[in-house]
């Protein structure tokens, strides 16, 4: 275990390699599924007010 | 032949509900590949003869860097249809994949960054395939600033999409920059027509993380482009079912 987190030496350089790419991966869902519930949610505001105009 | 699929793809409400529709079935092969090839890649794939465990940094710039020229190939065709034919899904679906696209680029150039200190001795050269990749970076960036400053969504479409055709140029020059200039960066040992220069334990993960960063990408764009095409489409009464759903 211990070698495996040793990366041989390049622990440094291997493992925030790592975390970056998941961390884009992970930011790129949060993202796009808050996009999508923000979207939802002026959509259902816009509706309501237009349903109060008439 | 009959062109209504095309016309369909033209129409918001169908796309918003084929997008739902499809999305799981990306979003799931895409987080077994991804799994399955970051196992394979930190696990079981053997040290290379020079890099020792340093070259595994392989398996996620690669796919990476991927991901910073399909996604702005898709983004710079949907542009060109959007203009092209008018058409306003495509120029949603353009509008959504610059923020992917950009997210990905950074990370091909922090994980290529993080790879090139231990192997070449520098973060950062003014190289030929690392300036054009820093070039597409602001690309994407200028991109999605100029769709920002634009009120009006129709001119806004039209002139982010003429920056994104032109922007187009830079993509050969990022794939053939490593042949046509002396670079630091290796040539490419995968996507290549002849026998990759790896073993299979090698390459079998690389081949998982790609499909799987490709896989991704599709249910990002699909789950941005719901959002895009409901906030366009400002009074449409199929909106009302969707959003009440």
């Amino acid at each position: 275990m211990r070698a495996f987190l040793d990366m041989g030496g390049y622990a440094a350089f291997v493992w925030p390699a790592y975390a970056v790419t998941l961390a884009v991966i992970g930011l790129n869902i949060v993202w796009a599924r808050r996009a999508l519930v923000r979207a939802r949610e002026e959509a259902r505001r816009r509706l309501q007010m237009q349903g109060e105009a008439r | 032949m009959t062109w209504t699929w095309f016309h369909r793809l033209a129409s918001p409400p169908h796309v918003y509900t084929l997008a739902a529709r499809l999305t799981p079935w990306f979003a799931w092969p895409a987080a077994l590949c991804i799994a399955a090839g970051l196992w394979g890649g930190l696990v079981l794939a053997p040290p290379d003869y020079q890099q020792g465990d340093g070259f595994r940094i392989l398996y996620v710039h690669a796919p990476s860097a991927w991901m910073s020229l399909m996604v702005y190939m898709t983004m710079a065709i949907a542009a060109a249809i959007g203009l092209i034919w008018r058409m306003k899904v495509a120029h949603a679906v353009a509008a959504s994949c610059a923020p992917i696209g950009a997210s990905f680029t950074f990370a091909a150039l922090v994980t290529g960054a993080l790879w090139g200190e231990p192997m070449w001795g520098t973060y950062w050269e003014w190289d030929p395939r690392l300036t054009s990749e820093l070039i597409l970076l602001f690309l994407y960036l200028g991109y999605m600033g100029l769709r920002a400053g634009i009120e009006d969504p129709q001119r806004a479409d039209r002139a982010s999409a003429v920056l994104a055709i032109v922007g187009v140029v830079n993509v050969p020059i990022i794939h053939y920059s490593v042949t046509w200039w002396n670079s630091l960066h290796q040539a490419p040992s995968v996507m290549r027509l002849a026998k990759p220069a790896m073993p299979f334990a090698m390459v079998a993960p690389l081949l998982l993380m790609l499909l799987g960063f490709t896989l991704l990408f599709v249910a990002l764009l699909l789950t941005r482009l719901r959002s895009e095409v409901l906030t366009r489409e400002r009074s449409a009464s199929w909106i009302r079912e969707v959003v009440s759903a």
